[in-house]
């Protein structure tokens, strides 16, 4: 297998920033209150890791090391501001249903995570795979805990619904998210981690 | 009457960690012990407090007369984090004391997007407490921000609380560690819910 591919699936399963590295705790709480809300947050954040790991490791060797901090969060902000806009003016419904999570990117540990451990010491195309590994991982994360979110709390799976009336609502609200979150961890931990 | 019913729902109501699933990280991960969930919450109290009234005058002053409100979300985090240095300079300059006990977890906050998220809401979203919707004045932000981080503080310190015990007790394997604290932080999000509906 090439070295991008191995880059790409390792953002899968080995570092999967949601059920390994426990990153981006909130947005993967807050936003997962379907399948679609799940999948559009994680494509935001792949958006954005993808492009500033990109721009980190093209600046890396010209940034002095004191400030390479500041620097990395300023391009990061850039390209969610970028991001905003993009969304405002193409997918509002979008936008509104995520609201505060969007500009939240900025302080998303996935993605300064990425730039301090991968991009800054890695050439501009293997950052790229990186970035688009753990975005796909995030983004898969996400869908699933949307869908399994979805099915429980309304009896329905990207919006199309199997059951009449309601499901259990409480899986949609805040309880729901922290103890689903919790079992699929365990079920990660069981058969898909190894050793 | 306002301002009581800001602080209510503030930290009851909308609580930060457990309804609006803000600053989870930290709270996962210095929630182990007490001592450090109390220190923690201390020094994200007076960090949200005061980025809260900063960033209040830089949109108002700075952002709004210029037109430039678009850069509100780049424009904050540089104020948070250069906000977090300098109380971290003048902490260790002027209360030795205060610096040890809080010093460890300031350099986190920088990307605790409670933070942010308090800031942000307090200059885009218009709320409700019992009267018409509308953007909050400078009073009622601050006010807003000091309950919201106070009900950070009491869902911080219930949780170490319980995890202190959860440590002693015998967990499944694949439950062992985070798993079987989002359970549990599930649970006590669902005794929270029961203030819903106390205040709009």
């Amino acid at each position: 297998m090439s070295s991008k591919a191995r880059l790409i699936l390792d953002g899968f399963v080995k570092n999967n920033p949601t059920f390994v590295l426990l990153l981006g705790m909130c947005p993967t709480l807050a936003t997962t209150t379907s399948a679609v809300n799940g999948l559009s947050m994680g494509l935001a954040t792949l958006f954005v890791l993808v492009l500033s790991n990109m721009a980190i490791s093209a600046i890396a060797p010209v940034v002095p090391d004191k400030v390479h901090i500041p620097v990395y969060i300023v391009v990061i902000a850039t390209f969610v501001t970028l991001l905003q806009l993009l969304m405002q003016a193409y997918t509002p419904a979008v936008y509104e249903t995520l609201g505060l999570f969007i500009p939240l990117i900025v302080v998303n540990c996935i993605v300064l995570g990425r730039a301090e451990a991968f991009a800054s010491r890695n050439g501009v195309i293997a950052s790229a795979a990186d970035g688009i590994g753990v975005g796909l991982g995030f983004t898969l994360a996400l869908t699933v805990l949307g869908a399994v979110r979805e099915i429980l709390g309304s009896g329905s799976i990207f919006g199309w619904k199997f059951i009449s009336g309601d499901g259990m609502l409480a899986f949609v609200m805040a309880p729901g998210a922290f103890i689903c979150l919790g079992y699929l961890m365990v079920l990660f931990n069981k058969y898909l981690k190894k050793e | 009457m306002e301002y009581f019913l800001i602080i209510i729902s503030a930290i009851f109501v909308n609580n930060i960690v457990l309804a609006q699933f803000l600053g989870i990280c930290p709270f996962l991960g210095v929630s182990n012990k007490l001592s450090t969930a109390t220190g923690m919450s201390g020094a994200v109290c007076f960090v949200i407090t005061l980025a809260t009234l900063v960033t209040y005058l830089v949109n108002k002053f700075l952002l709004v007369p210029l037109h430039i409100e678009f850069l509100q979300t780049i424009a904050f985090i540089l104020v948070i984090a250069a906000l977090v240095q300098m109380v971290e300079i003048v902490l260790k300059k002027t209360s030795p004391s205060l610096y040890s006990a809080l010093g460890i977890f300031l350099p986190l906050i920088t990307t605790n997007c409670a933070v942010l998220g308090v800031a942000l809401n307090v200059v885009t979203k218009q709320f409700t407490f019992g009267g018409e919707a509308h953007f909050l004045n400078l009073g009622e932000s601050l006010v807003y921000a000091l309950a919201t981080s106070l009900g950070y503080g009491l869902a911080m310190v219930i949780f170490a609380g319980i995890r202190e015990h959860l440590s002693l007790s015998e967990v499944p394997k694949a439950f062992k560690g985070v798993p079987i604290a989002l359970v549990t932080v599930g649970i006590l999000a669902m005794a929270f819910m029961g203030f819903s509906g106390m205040v709009k």
